[in-house]
């Protein structure tokens, strides 16, 4: 229904205090806006860090060899604990609930790197040897090639896949890597794979200096013999992996003789946990942003509310008359209402429509600048919380109306009329 | 088409208590035109006021075209005053941003009269009251027999059977005032029950009867 009268009236109303409407509206708009921004930038830190976790399954857990701290049946405190390809087969025998189990060396242990040789071109890498699984657990993105398979494993074969870093510092531009060889610690391997980390910033750059070769090859090539840097295990999707590292760590300690109660020997790491934290992380921040973002809203209705109030009592012979000529409380109390709710509307579309834009400009310029913003990605609000946001203003409008309206039509008709 | 017995009517300030109609027996019949006279304070508006359900009395009855007024809710008492009543106050009471002819067609708007076709009854009106080309003037830009007559013409728009004025002459010079009073006599003559309240001899002499209120109560009811 399009009702010149009531248009014509609000029109009115809203332009007979220009300054006075234009501060109300503003108040709105503070409000909704500072919750764009807020949630946006909060959805856009939330992003950055779930983007440091890549693909990886996070139902996973690591599990390493430290030292022992207690001495037991015989053995003295202090010993280096150390895996061995038995390991392997007692775990996946032992622990049903398995879904992935992906043993790796390190060559150099953890953090250390080889020397790699390409013709004139020389380079420093990580080289891990992998179980083909390895890329069910924390997938990349293969951009030529392929990934080590069962084949390479069982025939021990001298293969790697190299991340996108190494290409780009081994080969020259625009030269195929795949099936020319490069040189580690003296020994030749074919690159049959190139892949890009699905993580961002400082973590992908370091992803992609990586060099995976054969779990088998690397034990025998560089004479690590049995020894199996650490595990990467996965609990089947509707296990909680807490189950399986448990299990993990009773079955290492008694295959490696230590104490029950020797938590140092045996290091592991749950991500499991450490996402569930980053969520109750997240969730707080959202919480407060709610928390701060309504209430700024809440004050702006609030002022609109008032502003209502005002205009009600500035109007009270005016309504006084149309009651007389036979208005009925629901034609003013819906004359009033639609009047806050344009207001509030109009002003709370302005501040979503801008802050969405604030977003957009500051996406565009995060990715155009090419800047390394690792903790912040995609600032950016749903359209459905845009929406709800909408529709929460539209109806605290309606409330912020609704008192004033009610006070208008509370007096008697005569008493508005009087009302000078 | 009034019937009002026994009306009581106090107004209270805080602790003190004003008894301003002090028992108030009258009968209007349908197409009277009678005039309320009294010296100032003496509860002509009051009476007025109740008979157009704007405020509410104390005790008595008070029953108009037939239906009982009484502890009415707003809803209804909206109905009665825009399909029965029609009002002309003193100081006219305009709308200030609407202009002559949506002033006139308001009381259609509440019955939900389609804006093209209230607007073209409005020009009717404000043809019959000789004002067609000040249609599209808002009120501050009329003098004010020009704003009564307006104020006439949305008071007859809705065809009510009752007209209530207070003192429609009130704040008009007497030559103006008189061809007011022609305007209304007109109106009664359609058949249309008019209540003036009034201080002036001359109007209330152009009237039928004249009522006197003194001190609350009616005094006097004179035939002209
Ligand atoms: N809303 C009100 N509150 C208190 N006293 C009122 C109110 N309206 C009128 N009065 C008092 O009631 C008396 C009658 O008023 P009114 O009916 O307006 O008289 P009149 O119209 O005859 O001059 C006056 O003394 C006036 O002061
Ligand atoms: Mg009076």
């Amino acid at each position: 229904m399009f009702d010149l009268d009531r248009w014509q009236e609000i029109y009115h109303v809203l332009r007979k205090n220009k300054l006075r409407t234009f501060l109300t509206a503003f108040g709105v708009f503070w409000g909704i806006f500072m919750l764009v921004i807020m949630l946006g930038s909060g959805n856009g830190l939330e992003n950055g860090i779930t983007q440091n976790f890549g693909d990886m399954a996070t139902n996973s857990v690591f599990i390493w060899g430290q030292q022992t701290s207690v001495s037991y049946k015989g053995f003295p405190r202090g010993r280096r604990i150390e895996y061995e390809n038995s390991d392997i087969l007692a775990l996946q025998k032992g622990i049903p609930e398995i879904k992935y189990l992906a043993p790796r060396t390190n060559v150099g242990g953890y953090d250390g790197t080889s020397n790699v040789l390409r013709k004139l071109k020389a380079g420093q890498f990580a080289l891990f040897g992998d179980f083909p699984v390895f890329n069910q657990i924390d997938p990349v993105n293969m951009v030529k090639g392929r990934f080590l398979n069962d084949l390479d494993l069982k025939e021990k074969r001298k293969v790697v896949v190299i991340g996108q870093r190494v290409v780009e510092l081994l080969f020259e531009k625009g030269e195929e890597p795949l099936n020319q060889y490069i040189e580690i610690n003296g020994v030749y391997f074919k690159v049959i794979g190139v892949f890009r980390s699905k993580r961002t910033g400082e973590q992908a750059s370091g992803d992609n200096q990586r060099i995976h070769m054969p779990f088998t090859t690397l034990q025998r090539t560089f004479n690590y013999g049995n020894t199996v840097g650490f595990f990467n295990v996965t609990a089947k999707d509707d296990v909680p992996v807490d189950v399986v590292e448990n299990k993990a760590m009773d079955i290492l300690k008694k295959r490696h003789a230590v104490a029950p109660s020797d938590d140092d020997a045996i290091g592991h790491f749950n991500l499991r946990k450490e996402y569930d934290k980053m969520e109750g992380l997240f969730f707080g921040i959202r919480l407060l942003v709610w928390i701060v973002g309504t209430g700024t809203l809440l004050a702006g209705v609030i002022g609109v509310s008032n502003i209502m109030l005002v205009v009600v009592k500035e109007r009270t012979k005016e309504i006084g008359i149309q009651r007389a000529l036979g208005a009925t409380p629901i034609n003013i109390i819906s004359q009033i209402i639609t009047e806050s709710v344009v207001l509030t509307t109009f002003a709370g579309y302005f501040g979503l429509t801008i802050g969405v834009g604030l977003l957009e400009l500051i996406n565009y310029l995060l990715s155009s600048s090419g800047a390394n913003t690792e903790m912040f990605v995609h600032p950016g609000v749903d359209f459905k919380v845009a929406v709800m946001a909408l529709c929460i203003l539209i109806v605290s409008g309606a409330l912020a109306g609704f008192i004033p309206a009610r006070r208008a039509v509370s007096v008697k008709p005569i008493d508005a009329l009087r009302y000078e | 088409m009034i019937n009002i017995k026994n009306i009581h009517k106090s107004y209270v300030m805080g602790q003190s208590r004003l008894h301003v109609l002090k028992g108030i027996d009258l009968e209007i019949k349908s197409g009277e035109m009678i005039s309320v006279m009294g010296a100032s304070g003496s509860g002509k508006s009051t009476l007025l006021n109740i008979l157009g359900i704007l405020d509410n009395y104390d005790t008595g009855e008070y029953s108009l075209d037939g239906t009982p007024i009484r502890k009415l809710n707003e809803r209804k008492a909206a109905a009665l005053r825009n399909h029965l009543l029609g009002f002309v106050f003193q100081s006219f009471n305009l709308i200030s941003f609407k202009n002559a002819m949506e002033n006139v067609a308001l009381p259609l708007y509440y019955q939900k009269v389609s804006r093209k076709k209230r607007n073209i009854i409005a020009m009717e009106y404000l043809e019959r009251m000789g004002l067609k080309e000040w249609a599209h003037h808002l009120p501050n830009e009329l003098s004010g027999g020009q704003k009564q007559r307006i104020a006439i013409a949305r008071a007859l728009i809705a065809k009510p059977k009752v007209i209530l004025a207070d003192e429609p002459t009130g704040a008009l010079d007497s030559v103006t005032s008189l061809e007011m009073m022609d305007i209304l006599q007109e109106i009664n003559r359609t058949g249309i029950t008019m209540v003036i309240v009034t201080h002036e001899h001359d109007i209330a002499a152009r009237t039928e009867k004249t009522i006197k209120i003194t001190d609350g109560i009616i005094t006097e009811i004179i035939k002209n």
